[in-house]
């Protein structure tokens, strides 16, 4: 047992988690690949989504993943800076459009 | 970025016996990852043996005007390996009695060989019909002598493939100089105006992309589709088709690899995404490498680890086509390069 909560060559083995449940692994990584290819969106603009979201939701394998996939489409570093930027700013806008509720509780409670 | 080759700079790696321990030993013989030649046993495709000779790619010398971060040749301007007219000789008596219909010429800078031209001149003489060099393009634009290669090319209607390894600077110049992204751009704008690469020219002009990093390239349709909408769009440029290419994990690139601590992550993914389909049609299959010193190997990466062909024939000088055809290939983990995804060739994809 790795004496931290990540270890790089975990995302390697993330295959492995079919081991313990069969179906519903295997019913993840189709879904998960289907989603991935080109369809209404291309493969490149999904990569960029899933960079954006990977930083939103902080995991760092997904990071490291969505870094060398971008990497290998030919996505540039500015293309994969402004997609963080958007996840970025719709995540801190969630917290600021929490304001408003914030200045209605103040006003009703407020005489 | 370096201006030396590792063999000026005395680095360990410039001994293709230290590379060839670095691929059999380690996340290898720990088991941790399976032998090349354990893997395409698995689907039978082990020996891996030649199919009809199509292509003989000549190395006609290390030199170059550039010193890539990735190149498996180690070449640079510092190298002094270069074929001499008696070897181009020996070359062009197999053109003349060999069934192999295409002329891949590469180097080093091919074109860097005072021979190239007249060597070119011979093989067209001797009945070669499909000439392929492969160009750096800034070759073009290093000295006033060569400035005149887009018009030469033309008159041999040499296929020119290229390397391009992005359509923006910023990349290009990190991975092979600085300038060289101006250079190219420009090179490539020469070879447009005497017709190379334009919409149904038959003068044939490819690029090839190969990463400029621990990664390997991804859907060479879609990297061809971005290169052609930046290139059209911002330098008014055209081209053909775009080859794809896996970085194998020799020389230069093997050193970076290594020194940057990618070594084993870029073996996994290698080795993850090995395609049994790639093997058919690997280039060995098809394609004999000569070096600038005539001996001969499966392809050019063998040529840089000196794994020299399988045959009693090993040199150009007793070439018989019929006992080299009956050889097994030469293989090892570098291989997983050539197998990786959609495969990497010389010609890009191959599955």
């Amino acid at each position: 047992m790795a004496n931290s909560y990540y270890d790089p060559a975990d995302l390697r083995k993330f295959g492995k988690i079919t081991e313990w449940s069969e179906e519903l692994g295997t019913k993840f990584f189709d879904y998960y690949n289907k989603v991935f290819e080109e369809g209404a969106l291309s493969a490149r603009e999904k990569s960029l989504i899933a960079l954006a979201v990977a930083h939103v939701v902080k995991c760092p394998y997904c990071i490291d993943a969505y870094t060398k996939d971008g990497l290998q489409r030919g996505i540039t570093k500015e293309e994969m800076m402004e997609a963080v930027h958007a996840g970025a700013a719709i995540e801190s806008g969630a917290t600021l459009v929490h304001g408003v509720q914030m200045m209605n509780k103040y006003n009703k409670l407020s005489m | 970025m370096a201006t030396k080759s590792l063999k000026a700079r005395h680095k360990a790696l410039a001994d293709n016996h230290r590379q060839l321990e670095i691929l059999n030993g380690g996340i290898f013989d720990e088991g941790l990852l399976p032998y090349f030649k354990d893997k395409i046993a698995e689907t039978g495709q082990f020996p891996l043996k030649p199919k009809r000779l199509e292509i003989l790619q000549i190395n006609v010398g290390y030199m170059c005007n550039q010193v890539c971060e990735h190149c498996h040749v180690d070449a640079g301007p510092d190298r002094k390996e270069i074929m001499t007219r008696e070897t181009m000789g020996l070359c062009l008596e197999v053109i003349r009695n060999t069934g192999a219909h295409t002329l891949d010429l590469t180097g080093g800078a091919p074109e860097m060989n005072p021979d190239f031209r007249w060597f070119v001149e011979e093989a067209a003489k001797a009945g070669i019909q499909d000439f392929i060099v492969r160009s750096n393009l800034t070759i073009i634009k290093a000295n006033k002598k060569y400035h005149d290669l887009p018009e030469f090319f033309k008159k041999y209607n040499i296929h020119v493939v290229s390397s391009m390894p992005h359509y923006t600077r910023g990349k290009t110049d990190k991975q092979r100089g600085n300038g060289v992204f101006d250079k190219s751009i420009s090179a490539l704008q020469e070879l447009n105006a005497v017709g190379y690469g334009m919409p149904d020219s038959p003068l044939r002009l490819d690029l090839v992309y190969n990463p400029s990093g621990a990664y390997l390239p991804a859907d060479q349709a879609a990297l061809e589709r971005d290169f052609k909408k930046a290139l059209r769009e911002d330098f008014n440029i055209y081209f053909h088709n775009l080859f794809a290419i896996t970085n194998l994990p020799i020389s230069r690139f093997l050193d970076y690899l290594i020194a940057s601590e990618n070594y084993e992550d870029y073996m996994y993914s290698l080795v993850e995404a090995y395609n049994p389909a790639a093997v058919q049609n690997v280039m060995c299959t098809n394609t004999i490498s000569v070096s600038w010193d005539g001996w001969l190997y499966d392809c050019d990466f063998n040529q840089m680890l000196d794994l020299k062909v399988a045959s009693k024939v090993k040199h150009i000088r007793d070439y018989n086509e019929d006992l080299l055809n009956d050889r097994k290939i030469v293989i090892s983990q570098h291989c997983y390069g050539c197998t990786a995804g959609a495969g990497s060739s010389c010609q890009g994809v191959v599955a």
